[in-house]
């Protein structure tokens, strides 16, 4: 399979931030043609492309926008989850660096299409180039008369703010986002109701992904048929990939989903000389992780799952037999100790828990009965916490074990260092501090 | 499908839980279904008043259909819904059991140091849903211990399990936010921002909902057992609110008071006054009968103080009673017996405190004998209410989270007075200026919107403050004719409102009933087993009956639960007792009127007696004694021995006069109307002032952690009067008497009036000022 490249198409152009430059590769002709048509119509037209949202989650956008309840007197809200802080992921800051008209065109047009009048973009806020690129856009869009009142002479109203987070992973979930976004304390919601109808200011929101938002401009421009020649059936249309680890070439790869990780792991030139791929996870920290054995399964939402994991970000980690599977995990651990939020208990002591006893294998002082022990807390987290954090955080063990159990056996004695020298998976490995 | 219930419809649902079917209201959670059909779900962040968060999960249920397991405490039932709990699925038990090992991972689980050990929600339930076993090994969370999110209230964080009951109380029950979680994972604990307390006249009410325990008060905290404790439900003395609490006590003494659940009046909740102000029913009683020879009071024997007493009496000329705003009902109702048949007077009052004829007037046309016209529920669902000379946050509590409850469901609330107070503002409560001592004017001059949107589902609420403020009572009763508004008087005492329907006052027999009027005197006097010719005629009441105790017109007392210091004229009374013939007091504390009566009985506090208390809704709260073998008598109990040596039978018993009161059912006959009373407010700046929950009164005395929470003493003043004054940190208020001089606070005040409290540490406005309520007063920037 080819790449293609859409969003990144013109990212060697330096100037593509800019206004002109956006426009001068064809930016913001979509937004003229959707300006002057039905907004409804745009929301059939998103509909029928199947478009999934980017954020992770794979829900199809078409069908959130039409859980807005149109004509009710309220105010309604885009909100664009740019706060991309899943381990492993790194396709929305890119995006919003090299292309953030892309974003901002998708913005206005969204916002038309759900009627609304107010939209924010909340940026990981551990990115101020990122916030400023954003930042910039909607400026030089505002100046342009692109936001603001009537926009193009079509009556339609949009004010655009930029939000910058203040460092919760949690505030990437969409409730919380909101929570962050009102001032409060970042912690999910309780749902019902959900933000399509009472959302930001208790009001109608649709909370989309970066990634997602940046697909609109050019579904509206060039249509349902030219984004339904990529991907399949139930995953349709071309995904920002962003291959991280070890690899010759780690970065992004546009291509239509159902690439294979073979195929991706060509394009970014193959295993680092003389490394064999041990294990990698199609998007992030909180999907299960994959072998070698899956290299050829197509990179689509439903493979994935049928693969007992998920596409999940996509954002592909390449891990080479260089990297303890115990270490890993213990890592990513400890990542979602720090992050959750606290709210319930399966996640904000489960997390504390398998941490602990994780540092002991790490140490090389678990024991086959922690084994059991640790399989058993993520069976008491999973399903049962209050918002998908808990859920990523009982992932990662229960797969390595799926494919590893020999070295968490073998760290019952040996640590984790000892059975994999640390400085051989450094990137530079060749420099020893 | 639908069912009728009080006449109204409701629409339901059909459900199975547990095999079981039930046909439940629509909306109905399953957690209160379970409960319903006796099937307890484990639970910690729920709470029936609450709103779900659904954040502990340790009341997860499988519902057919559904993958994952839900939580009961936030999931609503739907039609055909098939619920199982842990007793018939595995998929719920399993998950309930795990949420409980996590529960305990960072819980200390040092339960043998621990308040809540032995009533603890978190060991009842790892006893009945968790396993047997911990499997985990490492190290716990710790917090330096304990924190105090305020003076009364600690906060052991180690202990807390996030439920974040306390955090939602304070935000939607009380309105004081500043109770937050903060920080993330299994360092989130409770706390307030910037460590400042948090403020709050509920606070108490965290401690008892806290499922574990992390929130304990100061004054209960390694005190007791609650094994070893004894538990008796009783209401609260301290004001009209008319509160259900549960009294614990050990070995004689109360160690604690709980909020009691009465879904009617108080719901699960207490002010901190009732919680924690309760020393004094220990602290410093008199002990026995005192009787004055040569000058000195000296203990005495009950016959010798009694025969003392009945000699006295009848020696003396014309006699007045007065007793306090305390008294139950039935002490109350002897009181008014034993005036009218004893000593044969209609001198009688029980409004120790600036009271008015006009009030007088008032409480006979619109309150005397009228019961629940206007009740908390009512609250909920009426569509304006009005608070004029009334101040609900510190003067009847529950009645202010009852008013929180319905702005929350869209009632509107206009306050008429001096100050936008922050308990207006957290009713959001619209504002009618009013210089003190000037509300008439305000009420007369209402917004024609306002007076428009007034109508039989409005509620006006006048306080006892009204009675200072001339004029204000007739114009309400004006107002409450025109518009059709229910009036609904709220006094701060508890006792006050049985007073007036037990007739304690001059002018009206029980019931309402006009003493003036024949047919109630003979209704009476067939109750009573008297002769209608001898009740007497209608008496003195309020200020002139102590200025004709100061004149010497009237020349015995029998004066009971008077505080002179809440008197206007406090000094006029001291100087009529020291005057008077012959003075028998019923206290239960030493005070200036004992210091000074011939002869003093000391009687029962509410702890020592049954009896009831009507609160300000006219509702009747019975409570029995606590310390049932207590060998004090009630102050009916003392009157009727009394009246036995003064050769009158008078029944003394508690259960007979209530029985008695009841028979006499309220007067349905002719009223008086309010006359029009002249409005007369002074010139210049006038005094604001009121007391504040948390003050110097008595009954506070003895729990220095309590007092530690009462808000500031200070002058309000407006900003244009700041700005006038020259902008002083300190500002001086000046009465008749003397000056108060306190720090500054800007607030939203009329520029006519200042407001400072009424009887707070150094702001005793009678003592030191003089004056009270909406008179003159003369204030300067700086110190006197
Ligand atoms: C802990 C957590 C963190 C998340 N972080 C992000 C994020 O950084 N960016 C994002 O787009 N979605 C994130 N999500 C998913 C969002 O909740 C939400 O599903 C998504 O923004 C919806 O957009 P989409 O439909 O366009 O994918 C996160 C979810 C969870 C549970
Ligand atoms: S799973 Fe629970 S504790 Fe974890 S982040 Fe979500 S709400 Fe917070
Ligand atoms: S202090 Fe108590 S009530 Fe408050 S969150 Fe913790 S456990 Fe819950
Ligand atoms: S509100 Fe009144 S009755 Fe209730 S607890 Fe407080 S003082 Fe007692
Ligand atoms: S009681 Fe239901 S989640 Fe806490």
């Amino acid at each position: 399979m080819k790449l293609t490249p859409v969003i990144t198409e013109h990212w060697d152009d330096p100037e593509l931030y800019t206004l002109d430059g956006y426009k001068s590769h064809g930016g913001y002709e979509a937004l003229a043609k959707a300006l002057t048509s039905d907004p409804d119509s745009i929301i059939a037209t998103v509909k029928d492309s199947g478009l999934r949202g980017r954020g992770g989650a794979g829900f199809p956008t078409g069908l959130k926008w039409s859980f807005v309840p149109q004509n009710d007197g309220k105010p309604h809200y885009l909100v664009v989850n740019a706060d991309e802080s899943e381990p492993g992921a790194c396709k929305d800051i890119p995006i919003m660096m090299a292309n953030p008209h892309a974003l901002l065109e998708g913005v206005i047009i969204s916002s038309f299409a759900i009627r609304a009048n107010h939209a924010f973009i909340y940026i990981r806020g551990e990115v101020p180039a990122a916030i400023r690129k954003v930042a910039f856009a909607v400026k030089q869009a505002r100046e342009a008369g692109l936001i603001g009142k009537n926009i193009q002479g079509s009556g339609f109203d949009l004010e655009v703010t930029v939000h910058a987070g203040a460092g919760a992973y949690i505030c990437g979930e969409e409730t919380a986002l909101l929570d962050s976004l009102e001032g409060y304390r970042g912690q999910p919601r309780l749902k019902p109701p959900f933000p399509a109808v009472a959302g930001l200011y208790a009001s109608p929101t649709v909370i989309n992904n970066v990634e997602t938002i940046a697909n609109i401009p050019y579904i509206i421009d060039r249509g349902v048929d030219w984004f339904r020649q990529f991907g399949t059936e139930k995953s349709p249309g071309f995904k920002v990939f962003a291959v991280s680890g070890h690899v010759q070439r780690p970065g992004i790869y546009e291509a239509p989903l159902g690439i294979t990780m073979r195929e991706l792991l060509d394009f970014a030139g193959g295993m680092r000389p003389g490394a064999e791929l041990k294990f990698w996870l199609p998007g992030g920290s909180s999907v299960p992780m994959l072998t070698a054995d899956h290299l050829d399964l197509p990179l689509t939402y439903e493979a994935m799952v049928e693969a007992g994991s998920m596409l999940g970000t996509g954002t592909p980690m390449i891990f080479d037999q260089t990297v303890s599977v115990v270490k890993a995990v213990t890592r990513w651990l400890e990542f979602y100790k720090h992050e959750s939020c606290g709210k319930c208990t399966p996640c904000r002591e489960g997390t504390y828990w398998i941490t602990g006893v994780l540092e002991k294998f790490e140490h090389g002082n678990g024991t086959t009965g922690e084994m059991e022990t640790l399989t058993t807390l993520c069976g008491q987290i999973a399903g049962r916490s209050f918002c998908a954090l808990g859920d990523a955080a009982a992932t990662p063990y229960p797969a390595a074990i799926k494919y590893f159990s020999d070295e968490f056996t073998a760290a019952t004695h040996t640590s984790a260092d000892e059975q994999f020298d640390p400085v051989a998976s450094y990137v530079f490995s060749g420099v020893r501090a | 499908m639908t069912i009728v219930n009080h006449n109204e419809k409701i629409d339901t649902v059909n459900v199975v839980i547990d095999g079981i079917e039930m046909e439940v209201p629509k909306g109905t959670l399953v957690i209160r279904a379970a409960e319903q059909i006796g099937i307890e779900i484990p639970r910690f962040c729920d709470h029936p008043l609450l709103t779900p968060v659904a954040a502990c999960r340790a009341c997860l249920i499988e519902i057919d259909g559904v993958p994952k397991p839900q939580p009961a405490c936030a999931q609503v039932l739907s039609e055909g819904m098939n619920v199982r709990t842990q007793r018939s699925s595995e998929m719920a038990r399993i998950a309930q059991e795990g949420v409980m090992e996590f529960l305990l991972v960072n819980h200390p689980l040092d339960c043998p140091v621990c308040d809540k050990g032995g009533e603890c929600p978190l060991q009842n339930q790892a006893m009945t849903v968790g396993r047997p076993d911990s499997r985990f090994e490492g190290e716990k969370r710790t917090f330096p211990k304990p924190i105090n999110v305020n003076a009364e209230i600690l906060l052991d964080r180690e202990r807390c399990v996030s439920c974040a009951r306390c955090t939602r109380f304070a935000e939607e029950i009380a309105g004081d936010a500043s109770l937050e979680l903060l920080e993330r994972g299994a360092q989130q604990q409770v706390g307030t921002a910037n460590d400042e307390p948090f403020d709050s006249y509920f606070s108490g009410n965290v401690v008892q909902i806290c499922p574990v325990g992390a929130l304990t008060s100061a004054s209960y905290r390694f005190r007791s057992r609650p094994f070893d404790l004894v538990s008796v439900p009783t209401t609260c003395e301290h004001c009209a609110s008319g509160c259900s609490l549960r009294t614990d006590y050990r070995r004689g003494t109360v160690t604690r008071r709980l909020a009691w659940d009465d879904p009617e009046v108080n719901e699960d909740w207490s002010c901190d006054k009732g919680r924690f102000a309760f020393a004094y029913l220990a602290n410093g009683r008199i002990e026995s009968p005192l009787i004055r020879e040569n000058g000195e009071l000296r203990s005495a024997s009950w016959p010798e103080a009694m025969h003392f007493a009945a000699a006295g009496l009848a020696a003396a000329g014309t006699s007045a009673v007065l007793v306090g705003g305390r008294a139950t009902v039935e002490d109350a109702y002897a009181y008014s017996k034993f005036a009218r048949i004893v000593l044969g007077t209609d001198n009688l009052d029980f409004r120790a405190r600036a009271s008015s004829t006009e009030e007088a007037e008032f409480l006979a046309a619109h309150v005397a004998g009228r019961k629940l016209d206007v009740t908390y529920t009512d609250i909920e669902t009426a569509s304006q209410v009005l608070l004029i000379g009334f101040e609900p946050e510190d003067e009847s509590p529950i009645l202010f989270l009852r008013l929180r409850k319905g702005v929350k469901r869209g009632v509107s609330v206009h306050t008429v007075g001096p100050l936008y107070s922050l308990g207006s503002e957290k009713l959001s409560a619209h504002w009618v200026k009013a210089k003190a001592g000037s509300e008439a004017h305000a009420i007369s001059g209402l917004d024609s919107e306002i007076v428009g949107a007034l109508d039989s589902n409005s509620i006006i609420f006048v306080g006892e403050r009204a009675a200072a403020s001339p004029g204000a009572l007739s114009a309400v009763s004006r107002l409450g004719s025109q518009t059709g508004a229910r009036i609904a008087w709220v006094p701060r005492r508890a006792g006050e409102r049985g007073a007036l329907d037990a007739g304690a006052i001059a002018g009206l027999l029980p019931g309402g009933r006009p003493i003036s009027d024949p047919t109630a005197r003979s209704e009476v006097a067939q109750a009573w087993n008297i002769d209608a010719d001898s009740l007497p005629n209608v008496g003195l009441t309020g200020t002139e009956l102590v200025t004709a105790i100061k004149q010497g017109s009237t020349s015995a007392l029998v004066i009971a639960g008077v505080d002179p210091s809440d008197l206007p004229n406090g000094d006029e009374l001291i100087a009529g007792i020291e005057n008077a013939d012959f003075v028998v007091a019923l206290e239960n504390h030493h005070s200036e009127i004992t210091q000074r009566a011939s002869v003093v009985f000391p009687v029962a506090v509410v702890t020592e007696k049954s009896g009831s208390f009507m609160n300000w809704e006219g509702r009747s709260k019975p409570f029995s004694a606590a310390f049932r073998e207590a060998l004090t008598l009630t102050d009916a109990g003392v009157l009727s021995m009394l009246a036995s040596a003064m050769n009158v039978q008078l029944n003394g018993d508690t259960r007979a006069l209530r029985k008695e009161l009841n028979s006499l059912v309220p007067w349905s006959g002719p009223r008086t109307d309010v006359n029009n009373h002249e409005v007369h407010a002074p010139a210049g700046t006038t005094l604001a002032t009121w007391r504040l929950l948390i003050d110097s009164g008595v009954m506070q005395e003895g729990e220095p952690h309590l007092a530690a929470t009462a808000r500031p003493s200070v002058v309000a003043v407006s900003a244009a009067m700041f700005e006038q004054l020259g902008k002083p940190e300190v500002i001086t208020v000046t009465g008749p008497k003397g000056s108060i001089t306190l720090p500054t606070q800007v607030a939203e005040v009329s520029n006519e009036s200042v407001w400072l409290p009424m009887n707070s540490p150094e702001s005793h406005i009678y003592a030191q000022l003089g004056c009270g309520y909406g008179q003159a007063v003369t204030v300067k920037g700086g110190a006197a």
